[in-house]
């Protein structure tokens, strides 16, 4: 991405607080204005103050209460200005963290998969704080840096025209250098926060899966690891900030290179004697005026390395917001009609192009039938899930819901036909309640409490310390794994969704409550084309459509007798199984 | 604060003394440079000492240039260097501790906000490093210099000064002592960010499974504007903090213009004097400018150090022990009177747990979903401690070992199949960083993974993404299972984790198994009655309780609860 695009775009997140922008610029042209005539009162009030007995106290009186005045509001208006930067960055700030999140939820999942979460939480937390100080700063000092400037300008012209040309002539050489710093350091704060964001992936990894890292002693290597990072960081983030420190000291020792020549010259001009050569006057005047004028220049110089850091966090942060998304929705010409007829048509996918896992499926589902999907593990049986939700597009082929295409239908009509409990579980911060109300927020309290009831979570919820208020997480110890999967199982008999999935949604519920939870589940699929992914025989066994999977392939289809009078695969598996089971 | 500038900044102590020492020795150059001019003009134009001295004069001015700009650009590089470094060295400090932190101490933290203390909090710290090395000196020095300089032109008049100071004081004091609370809140608000942004990209599955996009992003907008709104009211205090101090030092200024009237209209002092005074005092209030924004970068700094300290003051409650005496013919794993609970006020997780395991057997743990079996193992290596009664593990209380000798001796293959970045072989190596191709392949091999690993493109040197997100259930719980076993590990535990093989391929994984680990002891915590069968003891977990110790027979024979979990199980076989 370009750099002069990062930091347009940047700046493009002020656009809707323009109206924080003018009265941030108007403040800051009046709090500088009084404070630069400031020092002219106090040079008017001291012209009356000559020597012994000859003070001018009423208009000392004048001056003073009149300085007194301008600093008050001098200082209001500084106030005023700042406060609106301090608006406008924040809220411009909360409008990226919102976008970058709402985006996280419109990419598509094989992204999520593949980046590393810490990464991507990096951006959202590290990364935007950067911009947001960077932007702070930038406002507060280039406003009132660029009105010094102007307002010392006009002062000047107002005093002598050709003095006031020659300096603003002379001043932006140290521009130049601050460009040629802000090169020099644009890479390394590039490099600096791609560093930082795998520390954070690395942080995020680690403290996650500490519960594994402990298990294997895994401490001193994961230490390793991670300074092994934090070294790479301090290598560049020295330099980084070195370079990024050098504009301020190089500029300066450019204005000092100015007004050492200046000066210089200017004497010799005076020695001359020639006509229209300088006055000492003249001299202090142009010398006090170019110092003046390059101040704020320094400050401005200092700000754009500084930007440098948040325009490398920007960049971070833009190339997520840029990555492409989910394919866009087509509106349908009619309302999705998810009757329970499902097919497939000769669907072909692969996650990496080169590894190819389901080939030229095809299947047709009766509305109100009950699929138990059979295969050896790695099969491809939660990938066809994967694709039932659309998680993932299909490569080639079709699939069809109550005979529409499913990327004809809008992604939330799809989803919200299917109910689906994954074995991976999930659990967000929150209370019992919030989380088996997931899919129906407005339930009733009785409505969870039925639903808790009928998947048996009810009695151990009832044991929590807080009961159904007690927050609960994935991470904490507070709920067993099978105790996860009930709840899990609970916010699906709450929505009560027309189909569903079930992806060994009880491999960690034991199987007496599982037997308990049967009738619950009976409940919630009578009339409903369900999907089951299970390893248990009883499970299997009443499904209508058995499909047996290997390597990809829908290898057989029927159901549990006459595949087994079919002598094949999955004879052979089921055959297995219960000699494993007798 | 201190406590950790005690700890960080003693390492950096030649970095802390020449980097001022070279801003102050820009600093002062810069002072002698108008004296030069003025030198240039008295002496080079008005004196008639010639373009020879002028030059001379200039020359020396560039060489002064030269020279405050080297010493500006060695404290830059110190500056950096030392922040950098203290920055570095807070976050691997932190990063072990949190290694060495145990589970209910990282689950009190909240990984978000452990990552955000290792990330956020120490870039504020080291900020304030660098700011210390660059500003600190200069600032005061400035002030400092400025007030002596009109105290010695006029000691009454220079009272003005004595009576700005506590004011400003005051003023930065006021603001201070009101804004740190409020950084504290600002940064555990930023966790919850973390939070929420971490949950949403793990259960991104659920969340468009429920189509809740918009409810989540409900969510997160609660939490970013909790965040924005108590930034802008921090905000609102802290921009005070610039005008207030520019507003007391140029009121000041109005002062000494008038009482300077008093003291020139009764000759003590001149016109020239009081402007002298007047510069003294803009010199000072540009000083006090950075030296508030120098308050700010602290305040916040201060803040994100509580917050450092928080997790570096943590003493683990689970260490290492004095060393084990083992001895070769007590049992393998031995629980006397065990009791355990995860919450204070909650219910009992386990009762009173009294059992014994010889070498080379096998146990298996039955039980209903949250009766403690995974707790249970759990206590084994330490993830835990009992509350009270003992583990044994050959005839030695666990705690009495190190941490990293007890938990390579027993290798856990948890419930949930995690995974981490890197590729299979990385992976299978984490138990044990030597060992061979052979031993990883044989490992693969036990536990039904070598036929898919070698069936991916590169193998054993394919790329897995963080947490294994791009295998299935099943493949993911084999390598979690040869990962352990790779470790070779004498007590070996499978927590559940078989639970998403297919029948076939968990009993293929018994039999290698119990083939390959004669004389491992195995503790197999399992929902399937058939994959415990043949274990030499079998404890049945109710509700916190063992119900029930023995073989298969004896419990069928005896335990109430055993007999209906296998009935459970059996009815779909009997049918058939």
């Amino acid at each position: 991405m370009k750099k002069k695009g990062v930091t347009m775009r940047f700046f493009g997140y002020t656009k809707p607080f323009a109206y924080l922008l003018i009265p941030a610029f108007l403040s800051a042209v009046i709090s500088v204005l009084l404070s630069l005539y400031v020092p002219i009162l106090v040079g008017r009030g001291i012209d009356y103050i000559v020597g012994k007995n000859d003070v001018d106290f009423p208009m000392i009186k004048r001056y003073v209460i009149t300085i007194f005045i301008v600093v008050i509001l001098s200082s209001v208006f500084n106030w005023i200005m700042s406060f609106c930067t301090y608006k406008i960055t924040y809220r411009a700030v909360s409008d990226m963290r919102k976008e970058l999140y709402a985006k996280f939820n419109r990419l598509p999942l094989g992204f999520i998969d593949r980046t590393p979460h810490g990464d991507l939480i990096g951006r959202m937390s590290a990364d935007i704080e950067l911009i947001s100080d960077g932007m702070l700063q930038c406002f507060s000092q280039f406003l009132t840096g660029i009105v010094t400037i102007v307002g010392t300008i006009v002062f000047m012209l107002r005093i002598n025209v050709r003095v006031a040309l020659i300096v603003v002539l002379i001043t932006p050489l140290s521009l130049f250098a601050a460009a040629f710093i802000t090169k020099l350091c644009r890479d390394k704060f590039k490099e600096q926060s791609a560093i930082r964001g795998e520390l954070t992936a690395c942080a995020e990894e680690f403290i996650g899966g500490q519960k594994v890292v402990k298990a294997f002693a895994y401490e001193p290597r994961a230490k390793e690891k991670f300074s092994e990072i934090n070294g790479r960081l301090y290598k560049c983030g020295v330099l980084a900030q070195f370079f990024s420190a050098l504009t301020n000291p190089t500029t300066r020792f450019v204005n000092g290179i100015v007004y050492a020549a200046a000066g210089v010259f200017g004497a010799i001009s005076v020695i001359s004697g020639a006509a229209g050569a300088m006055s000492v006057g003249q001299i202090a005047t142009f010398l006090s005026y170019a110092n003046q004028y390059t101040k704020p220049f320094n400050e401005i110089t200092g700000v754009i390395t500084e930007l440098q850091s948040a325009v490398a966090s920007a960049g971070r942060v833009f190339s997520v917001l840029d990555e492409q998304e989910e394919i866009p929705e087509k509106v349908p010409a009619e309302p999705a009609n998810a009757d329970g007829r499902v097919e497939m048509e000769n669907v072909s996918f692969s996650y990496k192009p080169e590894q190819k896992l389901l080939e030229n499926v095809n299947l047709n589902i009766k509305s109100g039938q009950r699929i138990a999907i059979v295969g050896p593990t790695g099969c491809g049986k939660t990938t066809l899930i994967n694709l039932l939700m659309r998680f993932y597009d299909v490569r080639e082929g079709a699939i069809k819901i109550g005979g529409t295409d499913i990327r004809g239908m809008k992604r939330h009509d799809l989803r919200s036909s299917f109910g689906m409990v994954l074995q991976d579980t999930w659990i967000f911060t929150g209370t019992v309640r919030e989380n088996i109300a997931y899919g129906r927020p407005d339930a009733t309290d009785e409505e969870i409490l039925a639903a808790a009831k009928l998947c048996h979570c009810h009695s151990f919820i009832r044991r929590l310390p807080k009961g159904y208020d007690t927050v609960v997480s994935e991470d904490s110890g507070t709920l067993s794994q099978g105790q996860k999967q009930l709840l899990c199982i609970a916010r699906i008999a709450l929505t009560d969704p027309p189909m569903l999935i079930l992806d060994e949604a009880t491999s960690s519920i034991d199987t007496r409550t599982e037997l308990k939870i049967q009738s619950a589940f009976a409940k919630l699929m009578k009339g409903k084309t369900s999907f089951i992914i299970a390893h248990r025989l009883s499970t299997i066994k009443d499904a209508d459509v058995i499909l047996v999977m290997k390597d990809g392939n829908i290898i057989e289809q029927g159901d549990h007798t006459s595949l087994l009078a079919e002598g094949g695969f999955y004879a052979k598996l089921y055959n297995s199984q219960f000699i494993a089971e007798g | 604060m201190f406590e950790l500038a005690k700890k960080y900044l003693p390492a950096f102590k030649k970095e802390l003394i020449i980097g001022p020492a070279a801003k102050l020795a820009e600093a002062i150059l810069e002072l002698i440079v108008p004296l030069i001019m003025a030198d240039i003009i008295d002496i080079g134009i008005n004196g008639g000492a010639g373009k020879n001295y002028i030059y001379r004069m200039g020359g020396i001015m560039i060489l002064m240039g030269v020279f405050g700009l080297a010493s500006a650009l060695v404290c830059q590089y110190l500056a950096s260097k030392a922040s950098q470094g203290v920055g570095t060295a807070i976050r691997n400090d932190l990063f072990g501790k949190i290694c060495d932190m145990s589970h209910s101490e990282i689950d009190n933290f909240g990984t978000p906000s452990l990552i955000n203390r290792v990330t956020n909090d120490v870039n504020q710290v080291q900020n304030a490093v660098a700011m210390l090395i660059r500003l600190v000196v200069r600032a005061p020095f400035l002030v400092i210099g400025a007030a002596v300089m009109a105290m010695a032109i006029d000691l009454k008049l220079s009272v003005i000064f004595l009576a700005v100071a506590p004011l400003t004081a005051l003023t930065i004091y006021l603001v201070m002592s009101r804004s740190v609370p409020f950084y504290k809140v600002i940064q555990k608000k930023l966790d919850r960010i973390g939070l929420v942004t971490r949950e949403s990209l793990s259960g991104a599955r659920v969340i468009r499974a429920f189509s809740r996009e918009k409810n989540e992003e409900q969510r997160f907008a609660e939490a970013n504007a909790d965040y924005s709104e108590t930034s802008l009211r921090v905000g609102r205090l802290s921009v005070l903090l610039n005008p207030l101090t520019y507003a007391i030092m140029n009121l000041a200024i109005g002062v000494i213009v008038w009482f300077g009237g008093f003291r020139v209209n009764a000759g003590d002092l001149t016109q020239g004097q009081v402007i002298a005074f007047v510069n003294y005092m803009t010199q000072i209030s540009l000083a006090l400018v950075v030296v508030a924004n120098l308050v700010v970068i602290f305040t916040k700094a201060a803040a994100s150090s509580v917050r450092i300290n928080e997790v570096l003051d943590i003493e683990p409650s689970i260490t290492d022990g004095k060393g084990a005496e083992e001895l070769s013919d007590a049992p393998a794993i031995e629980f006397r009177n065990v009791s355990f609970s995860y919450h204070s006020d909650g219910d009992c997780a386990l009762e009173n747990i009294s059992f014994s395991v010889k070498r080379g057997e096998t146990l298996g743990i039955i039980g209903g979903t949250g009766s403690g079996k995974s707790t249970l193992v759990n206590l084994i290596p330490r993830f835990y401690d009992a509350e009270s009664g003992e583990i044994l593990i050959n005839g030695a209380d666990v705690r009495s070992f190190k941490l990293g000798t007890l938990r390579t001796k027993v290798g856990v293959v948890p419930q949930k199949a995690l995974l981490f970045s890197g590729t299979v072989a990385e992976n299978l190596r984490w138990g044990r960083e030597n060992a061979s191709d052979e031993e990883l392949k044989k490992a693969a091999e036990i536990a039904q993974a070598a036929e898919f690993i070698e069936k991916m493109p590169d193998g054993y040197n394919t790329y897995i993404a963080q947490g294994g997100r791009d295998l299935s259930g099943g493949q993911k719980q084999r390598l979690t299972i040869a990962r352990a076993l790779t470790a070779d590990p004498e007590i070996l535990i499978l927590d559940d984790s078989a639970s998403a093989l297919d029948l076939a391929t968990d009993a293929a994984l018994r039999k290698a198994l119990a083939e390959n680990t004669s004389g491992m002891t195995v503790v197999i915590v399992s929902q399937r009655a058939n994959s415990l069968r043949n274990a030499d003891k079998i404890i049945v977990l109710d509700d916190g309780e063992a119900v029930g110790i023995g073989t298969h027979d004896e419990l069928m024979e005896k335990c109430e609860i055993y007999r209906e979990i296998v009935m459970s199980q059996e009815s779909g076989a009997k049918e058939q």
